[in-house]
């Protein structure tokens, strides 16, 4: 059984924190994620939830907050976007080295200066390195859906990782969409049941947290790592039953006419429903072009891109950040890497366009994808990187 | 007061530990825990106390304890406060134990004051414990906010221009009052007996409180090992550390210190001031003593003490 309701994607997200039956939110305010804390604060003014709400003076405090919860044993949400993800830099790799299934939403914003409060994903980038689970949305829809499978993934006994749940601000965050959501009753039995397990307990003390010299720091870090390529499978089994439960398919990633594409598209977050939109129009004048989704950032799904983009003949990455200095934008760096390592020899472009909240339009996508079209067979990977969208 | 009797032979900060000889941080964290018994949660700022006590596999901790980051562990213990709660109402332990948070100085006066502001003004049940070595001791004796005026520190050298630390110290008990909570105080390792019993009058009192323990450290202040209480006890004998208390509203100093020593006298003990001694350097001497009186002025004032002390006037008569 399922509803159908307004709700803009920040809304959506809340939504499904409460049906997670959170213990704790530790949260403070920052566009375009402030909507998620004040909409979770109204469920607590009205006693719709038992969660204890901290009202923290910091991002970093928040999820300082979130950790010491998460270790206590109890389920923890917290919500951010840019600065404040920012600021919460140094205790993201504490949040994944300590192993606190937090799941965390992420309205995507560019970072200052100058600054701006519009989509973009420098934010969740500067962080890609710091051991979360990162998933990517496409609409309101999927934050819910994502956010209550983040849980499950995150708190699963072989993973025990936080999870980053994105949406791209505004564009997401703010738009108000009809959306399925799930009965109370059918969310609780879908998430897993939430033991009262203490780890920090009078009675069982333990020490978490101690100093760690070169004898054992580097296998900690391999433990962390083995966990991180294991939420791959957990997330697959996590989608199939909740596509049960809900009839909705998620995974890894989604595809768009792929079958017999010869280019296509790569992009993650609110473009990719302008991707979609720009093939169906360039499919109709006969064109073979295609669109990948990639819900799951990290860990990277190297072995399933291989497959989404075996048999193309040229290919188009979306990075919606800049990577100063690097040679291409983030995605396309591990998508190129995944490539190399296989030998599939796809020419391939890396489009860095959209930062702080800059449109992302169908013609400007058309174009690429003309121009991926046109690309000569390559006989290594090919790399040509654009800044698109730009005034010069 | 408690007295010896009073103390759990029970060591919940137990023995092995990597502390320097002399290490008043230790001491602090053993006497703590005489005060909390075992239904205690301690978390822990990054620093000497921290880095000291847990090198992995080996913890100095018989009770639970947690360690995230340097700046953060108000919020941290805020967070494990709020698990307590939330886990309890459905379905957990009842009883939900105290917490302690240490600190250093450098992880209270400065880098953690933000955090620390925001689990006093939001009221979690949490006793804040700094133990004051006066700089940043685990990272090589660097210059705080707690540092006093004139102390050489590695970052604020006794130089031929500039004598040691300019600025003066904060006024955590002031600072930490002025949030509205019902306990803070004063300490020192040398009166242990107040100290245990201001930690067990903390834990007791709903709500957050604060205490500040000076707690010297041999390394940084240049003074032998075997020195620490004696130097301790001489920063409240010379009222370069009054021993006070703020409790629902009241001040009340715990140590009266009827004949006071010159701030001299603590100075000269230590290798961080010994450049003021000299003669061309009198008036710096001066400036630490008047800061001194006047401080002291202020807190006899607050605890309500007829006698403040003209202490200028009475150490002439010595």
């Amino acid at each position: 059984m399922q509803r159908s309701i307004g709700l803009t994607g920040d809304e959506a997200v809340a939504y499904a924190a409460k049906q997670s039956s959170v213990d704790v939110v530790a949260a403070y305010p920052i566009t375009p994620q402030t909507v998620i804390v004040e909409q979770y604060a109204q469920y607590v003014a009205n006693g719709e939830v038992k969660t204890e709400f901290v009202c923290v003076e910091s991002e970093h405090s928040a999820l300082s907050a979130c950790i010491g919860a998460s270790l206590t044993g109890a389920r923890v949400f917290t919500a951010t976007a840019s600065q404040g993800l920012a600021l919460m830099h140094e205790m993201l790799y504490l949040a994944s080295s300590m192993r606190c299934p937090i799941v965390m939403a992420v309205a995507n914003r560019a970072l200052s200066a100058p600054i701006n409060i519009y989509a973009d994903h420098s934010d969740m980038m500067g962080s890609r390195d710091s051991g979360w689970i990162q998933i990517y949305v496409e609409d309101a829809q999927e934050a819910y859906d994502w956010t209550l499978q983040a849980f499950r993934i995150a708190e699963h006994e072989g993973i025990m990782l936080p999870v980053s749940v994105n949406l791209d601000g505004f564009t997401i965050s703010h738009s108000m969409e009809g959306i399925n959501v799930l009965e109370d009753d059918a969310a609780e039995k879908f998430l897993p049941p939430k033991p009262l397990n203490y780890l920090i307990d009078p009675d069982r003390p333990v020490t978490i947290g101690a100093g760690n010299n070169p004898e054992y720091y580097f296998e900690f870090k391999l433990q962390q790592e083995d966990a991180l390529r294991k939420a791959q499978k957990i997330l697959m089994k996590t989608s199939s039953d909740y596509k049960r439960l809900s009839g909705r398919q998620y995974g890894i990633l989604d595809t768009y006419q792929m079958e017999d594409a010869e280019t296509a598209l790569i992009g993650m977050g609110s473009c990719v429903g302008t991707a979609v939109e720009t093939a169906r129009k360039m499919r109709k004048k006969g064109k073979k072009v295609g669109v990948i989704k990639q819900w799951l950032y990290r860990p990277f799904p190297e072995k399933e891109i291989l497959k989404a983009v075996e048999g193309l003949k040229s290919l188009v990455v979306v990075d919606r950040t800049c990577s100063f200095g690097a040679p291409n934008g983030p995605l396309c760096s591990d998508i190129l890497s995944a490539l190399y390592s296989s030998g599939l020899k796809i020419n391939t472009s890396n489009v860095i366009c959209g930062l702080g909240g800059r449109d992302i339009t169908i013609p400007m996508l058309e174009t690429l994808l003309n121009r991926a079209l046109k690309a000569p067979k390559a006989k290594i990977p090919q790399r040509d990187v654009s800044l698109v969208g730009v005034r010069e | 007061m408690v007295t010896l009797r009073d103390l759990p032979s029970e060591e919940l900060f137990l023995p092995g530990h990597r502390h320097c000889p002399g290490c008043g941080a230790s001491m602090a964290a053993r006497m703590a825990l005489k005060a909390s018994g075992k239904d205690i949660v301690v978390a822990n700022a990054t620093g000497c106390l921290e880095v000291a006590s847990t090198i992995y596999p080996y913890t100095s901790w018989a009770v639970p304890w947690v360690h995230t980051a340097f700046e953060n562990v108000a919020a941290t213990a805020s967070g494990i406060e709020a698990a307590f709660k939330a886990m309890s109402r459905r379905g957990g332990k009842m009883k939900i134990p105290d917490l302690i948070a240490f600190a250093g100085d450098g992880g209270t006066f400065d880098i953690g004051i933000q955090s620390l502001s925001g689990m006093l003004e939001r009221g979690h049940h949490i006793l804040y414990i700094c133990y004051d070595n006066e700089a940043y001791m685990n990272t090589g004796i660097q210059r705080s906010g707690s540092t006093p005026h004139g102390a050489a520190t590695s970052t604020s050298h006794a130089g031929s221009k500039i004598p040691g630390k300019p600025e003066w110290k904060k006024d955590l008990i002031g600072i930490s009052v002025a949030h509205g909570i019902s306990y803070a105080a004063t300490a020192s390792v040398a009166c242990w007996n107040d100290y245990i019993t201001k930690v067990r009058k903390a834990l007791d009192t709903k709500g957050p409180s604060v205490i500040h323990i000076l707690a010297p450290c041999p390394r940084g202040w240049r003074h032998e090992a075997a020195d620490t209480v004696k130097l301790a006890k001489l920063a409240t004998q010379t009222l370069y550390f009054p021993i006070y208390e703020y409790d629902h509203g009241r001040y009340t100093l715990n140590v009266r210190v009827p004949h006071p020593l010159p701030v001299e006298e603590f100075l000269k003990t230590q290798g961080r001031f010994t450049h003021l001694l000299k003669p061309e350097l009198s008036e710096e001497v001066k400036g630490i003593q008047k800061w001194v009186d006047a401080n002291w002025e202020h807190i006899a004032y607050l605890c309500g003490e007829t006698t403040t002390f003209s202490t200028t006037q009475d150490r002439g008569n010595k």
